[in-house]
């Protein structure tokens, strides 16, 4: 019957499209913000992509989100290692994240609940996108991509506690920011 | 439990990591400790608003078609030869084919918005975090999610039958606003969350546990609902079917 034979001979590309591409968004998500660069991250995205599919047969799990991301954060690294050859990136980005700063002003003396409702997703994203590593990527993993801490643990290999202290700092570190820019005058 | 420790396990606490054990010590710990207290609250409330802004992104489609055009297709039946596989068969199973994508793809969607469920109900477990509005009577909880939400959940009172209606709560699931009803039964915490789903069609209740906890999920009437607790699943059908009689009962009286 056609429908054993075709079970029986399982094709890679099929079981591989079926089970990475439905992250295909969350993995752009992170690329997204580590890289801060929307064509490097397609880049890397597809750069991902292909190393995942290359090494899916020996792929045992645990889940397939954490593993897709750990590739990418191998393909991210790469990505930092040619920005850091290439004369003055690590600047560049210092930059950068210093002309972000104006960009956010509120109205000062607003609760801070408020603040924090009010403000739209580009503001945060941003604010988001000047946390220091390793405090950013444990952050966006866990807030924007949703994994559990054993799941974060896994992507980035480290222990679950390294991951609670990581994101115990991000969140200090990124009240302070909204904080700092409630004071902030206009 | 000191500061420190409680600086550290109070982000666990607010994502849902603890066990019971960890979780009530940490509430202890916030509630005589008021700068503990106000640095519990400052960051659930910014966890809350990050999730409410929607901070993901959308992958291009120009980049989904690259990936796609990258895999090796033609090695690969398309879809369109499986399903003609299947249709080798008879009609019946083609249509059985189409009908399996279909469930595995809802499948794997309704997986997540299940976990993100039951994240729900552990967060509303959290000191102080159970209701927003705490009444024992239908008809104060009801009017209250008026222009909170796009649907107007059903909130039936089944104290009578041994499911204390406690409160109502706005929250967040699948990045969107969410209803919860809150039940008691006994010392376990039952919450009822209830959606708009596009279609109107009537799926009937399946029990499913993750993390130790049971759901019962059901659609009707245009709503999904999705009842959490750590009670038994037997106790968690009563209560769905209780839910779902009275419910009935109201349309038609």
């Amino acid at each position: 019957m056609p429908v054993t034979s075709s079970n029986d001979d399982p094709d890679k590309a099929r079981r591989f499209r079926e089970a990475a591409l439905p992250y295909l968004d969350d993995v752009y998500t992170l690329a997204r913000y580590l890289l801060r660069d929307p064509a490097d991250a397609e880049d890397a995205v597809q750069e991902c992509y292909l190393r995942a599919l290359k090494h899916f047969d020996t792929y045992r799990g645990p889940a397939m989100k954490p593993w897709l991301f750990a590739i990418l954060r191998n393909v991210c690294r790469a990505e930092f290692a040619r920005r850091a050859a290439a004369p003055s990136a690590g600047i560049d980005d210092a930059d950068e994240a210093a002309e972000q700063a104006p960009l956010w002003h509120e109205t000062p003396e607003t609760p801070e609940a408020q603040v924090l409702r009010d403000r739209d997703a580009a503001a945060i994203r941003r604010m988001v996108e000047a946390l220091a590593e390793p405090f950013k990527e444990t952050f966006i993993l866990r807030e924007i991509n949703n994994l559990s801490y054993r799941e974060i643990a896994d992507t980035v290999g480290a222990p679950v506690g390294t991951v609670m202290s990581r994101l115990a700092r991000a969140r200090a570190l990124l009240r302070s920011a909204w904080l700092a820019v409630e004071e902030q005058p206009k | 439990m000191n500061c420190e420790e409680a600086e550290i396990l109070l982000h666990a606490l607010i994502d849902g990591e603890l066990d019971a054990g960890h979780a009530s010590e940490v509430e202890a710990h916030i509630a005589e400790c008021p700068r503990c207290a106000e640095a519990f609250a400052a960051y659930r409330q910014m966890s809350q608003a990050i999730a409410a802004a929607d901070l993901r992104y959308t992958a291009p489609p120009a980049l989904r078609r690259r990936i796609e055009a990258s895999l090796p297709q033609a090695r690969a039946p398309s879809r369109r030869a499986v399903l003609r596989g299947f249709a080798m068969g008879s009609a019946v199973s083609a249509l059985a084919a189409t009908g399996l994508v279909a469930i595995v793809l809802r499948n794997d969607d309704e997986q997540r918005i299940m976990s993100e469920v039951v994240s729900a109900h552990l967060r509303s477990l959290q000191a102080g975090h159970l209701t927003d509005v705490i009444s024992t009577d239908q008809h104060t909880v009801k009017p209250w999610f008026n222009g909170k939400l796009d649907v107007s959940p059903p909130v039936i009172d089944l104290t009578g039958q041994g499911f204390t209606l406690v409160g109502g709560r706005l929250d967040y699931v699948d990045a969107r606003a969410i209803g919860a009803v809150v039940y008691r039964r006994r010392q376990h915490v039952i919450n009822l969350f209830i959606a708009q789903t596009p279609t109107i069609e009537r799926r009937p209740a399946k029990t499913e546990t993750i993390q130790g906890f049971n759901i019962r999920r059901w659609s009707e009437g245009g709503l999904n609902f999705w009842a959490v607790s750590d009670i038994g699943a037997d106790e968690l059908a009563e209560f769905g079917e209780k839910f779902q009689t009275a419910m009935q009962a109201n349309k038609e009286g």
